[in-house]
């Protein structure tokens, strides 16, 4: 039965669908950064595969374009040795009007084993969680501006990864946060972990203020914004969400809040630069950082593998 | 309940010299987490062996992974050779049924080809359910179903054993 108050965990408070970071506990969060560190090391073997999954089918659904996201969910249930289902349901069913239950209803006669679901409403995984048969698990590859947990999750590892410890870390986050649904999950999750300044950057209109209400600092601007920082995670002006003229022009922005070398002097000499992808350079970052030393995006990219191995593994070896 | 008496410690010398026959020049030791690997790291100090043991780690390859889930960490496979064509004594504390040994064999078997594996324990309790034996054993034993047997460690490095009512 799914607890009605956090329909993630099951009753003893074990991980069973991957919907949100709000509401995970602490443990859950450090179980899967941990067991992910373990699935790191499968890519140094001659047989890149563990058989976990052996058996099982997952779906892919995306509701919602995403190559990089879908890919490496794919080689993440690949290397567990499920088969990977991709439905390029954006033009399909859901075009041709099939309600989003039916097509989930379709999908289990079909013996879906896992759902990863991308979806541009917000909620969406947690509809399909509640109506869903009791052996199918789901994982929210993004659902609107709600919240991408995978994503927190693999920002959460290259963040421990590179320092360690949360619990002095000064964390910026960069850019176009209200239409962010990483920014969320990357707020909730450092949150969780104890991370004790965390600052959202940006201008009026991306960066509102009521999102102090998660507890973070409000900067709008830059240079308050990433001084003395450990961590800068920027984001990418999300063109295709934005109704209206919420910002003057990419050129402006990137004059106000792109970073540049110099722009990252301000922070820790020692601080690391992260981006969720796609990157738009010269639009949120110049290419002498998204280059440069102080960049980790593309570890995140092979850390984001690890991490989704670890989440399908654990909700799949966990009871309802 | 069992009167039972195992001296770890006395086991060990047994085991000792059990592995020492088994050893030929290029012969290398794997230790399976974690009472295999407390074995090893000792048996490599006294058998005067170069370079480090293997660790070997079960939990990948589980099959009672749909009921018992992730249950630890399984970071601590480490095999510092080449497991092509290597000679392999795979050790642990306990043989029962033998289907930690079939996932440990299958998670070797994912970084190379041995030329050959043997198996040594300190303990084999029967109950096997696989066609797996031991080339050493240093003690052979029967327990009650419930009872789960394994090797503990303290600070100065003894070994003894515990043995713990199942629920």
């Amino acid at each position: 039965m799914l607890s009605r108050r956090n329909p993630q965990l099951n009753s003893h408070g074990e991980l069973i669908h991957l919907l949100s970071i709000e509401g995970l506990p602490q443990a859950v969060v450090t179980q899967i950064l941990d067991t992910a560190g373990s699935f790191l090391s499968v890519n140094d073997r001659d047989v890149k595969k563990v058989p976990l999954l052996r058996g099982k089918s997952v779906f892919n659904l995306f509701f919602e374009n995403s190559t990089r996201t879908r890919t490496t969910f794919e080689i993440a249930a690949k290397r567990l040795s499920a088969d990977v289902i991709n439905l390029d349901i954006a033009r399909s069913s859901a075009a041709k009007g099939e309600s989003l239950l039916d097509t989930i209803a379709n999908l289990s006669a079909m013996h879906a084993d896992m759902f990863v679901v991308r979806h541009s409403e917000s909620g969406a995984p947690y509809l399909i969680a509640q109506h869903c048969a009791p052996h199918v698990r789901v994982v929210n590859a993004g659902d609107g501006r709600h919240q991408h947990p995978t994503q927190g999750l693999l920002d959460m590892y290259t963040i421990r990864h590179y320092k360690r410890d949360f619990r002095n870390l000064t964390v910026a986050i960069v850019g176009d946060i209200v239409h962010s649904r990483v920014a969320r999950s990357d707020i909730h999750a450092l949150t969780t972990l104890g991370v004790p300044e965390i600052r959202a950057v940006g201008p009026k209109t991306l960066v509102p203020g009521d999102i102090r209400e998660m507890g973070v600092r409000v900067c709008h601007d830059m240079a308050e914004g990433i001084r003395g920082a450990d961590v800068i995670i920027m984001l990418r002006l999300q063109n295709e969400r934005m109704s209206g003229a919420m910002l003057p022009s990419a050129g402006e922005f990137f004059k106000n809040y792109g970073l540049t070398p110099d722009k990252l002097a301000l922070a820790k000499p020692d601080a690391i630069v992260m981006h969720p992808g796609p990157i738009n350079r010269g639009v949120e970052i110049d290419s002498a950082v998204a280059d440069g030393r102080a960049s980790v995006i593309l570890p995140q990219v092979t850390f984001g593998i690890a991490v989704r191995m670890a989440v399908m593994s654990i909700i799949a070896g966990n009871n309802a | 309940m069992s009167t039972l008496h195992l001296d770890a410690e006395a086991l060990y010398a047994d085991l000792l010299a059990g592995v020492r026959g088994l050893l030929n020049p290029d012969a290398v030791l794997v230790g399976i987490w974690s009472g295999g690997a407390w074995l090893v790291e000792r048996l490599q100090r006294d058998l005067q062996l170069a370079g480090e043991p293997g660790v070997i780690s079960s939990a990948l390859h589980r099959d009672d992974f749909s009921s018992r889930g992730m249950t630890a960490a399984a970071d601590h496979t480490k095999l510092p050779f080449e497991v092509d064509g290597s000679r392999i004594v795979l050790v642990d504390d306990v043989l029962y049924t033998g289907r930690t040994i079939r996932a440990a064999v299958n998670e070797l078997f994912d970084f190379g080809r041995p030329a050959s594996v043997s198996l040594a324990v300190l303990v084999d309790r029967g109950g096997r359910e696989l066609p797996i034996q031991a080339a050493v054993s240093a003690a052979r034993i029967t327990l009650p179903r419930e009872q789960r047997l394994s090797l503990a460690r303290d600070a100065s490095g003894r070994f003894s054993f515990d043995i713990k009512e199942q629920a």
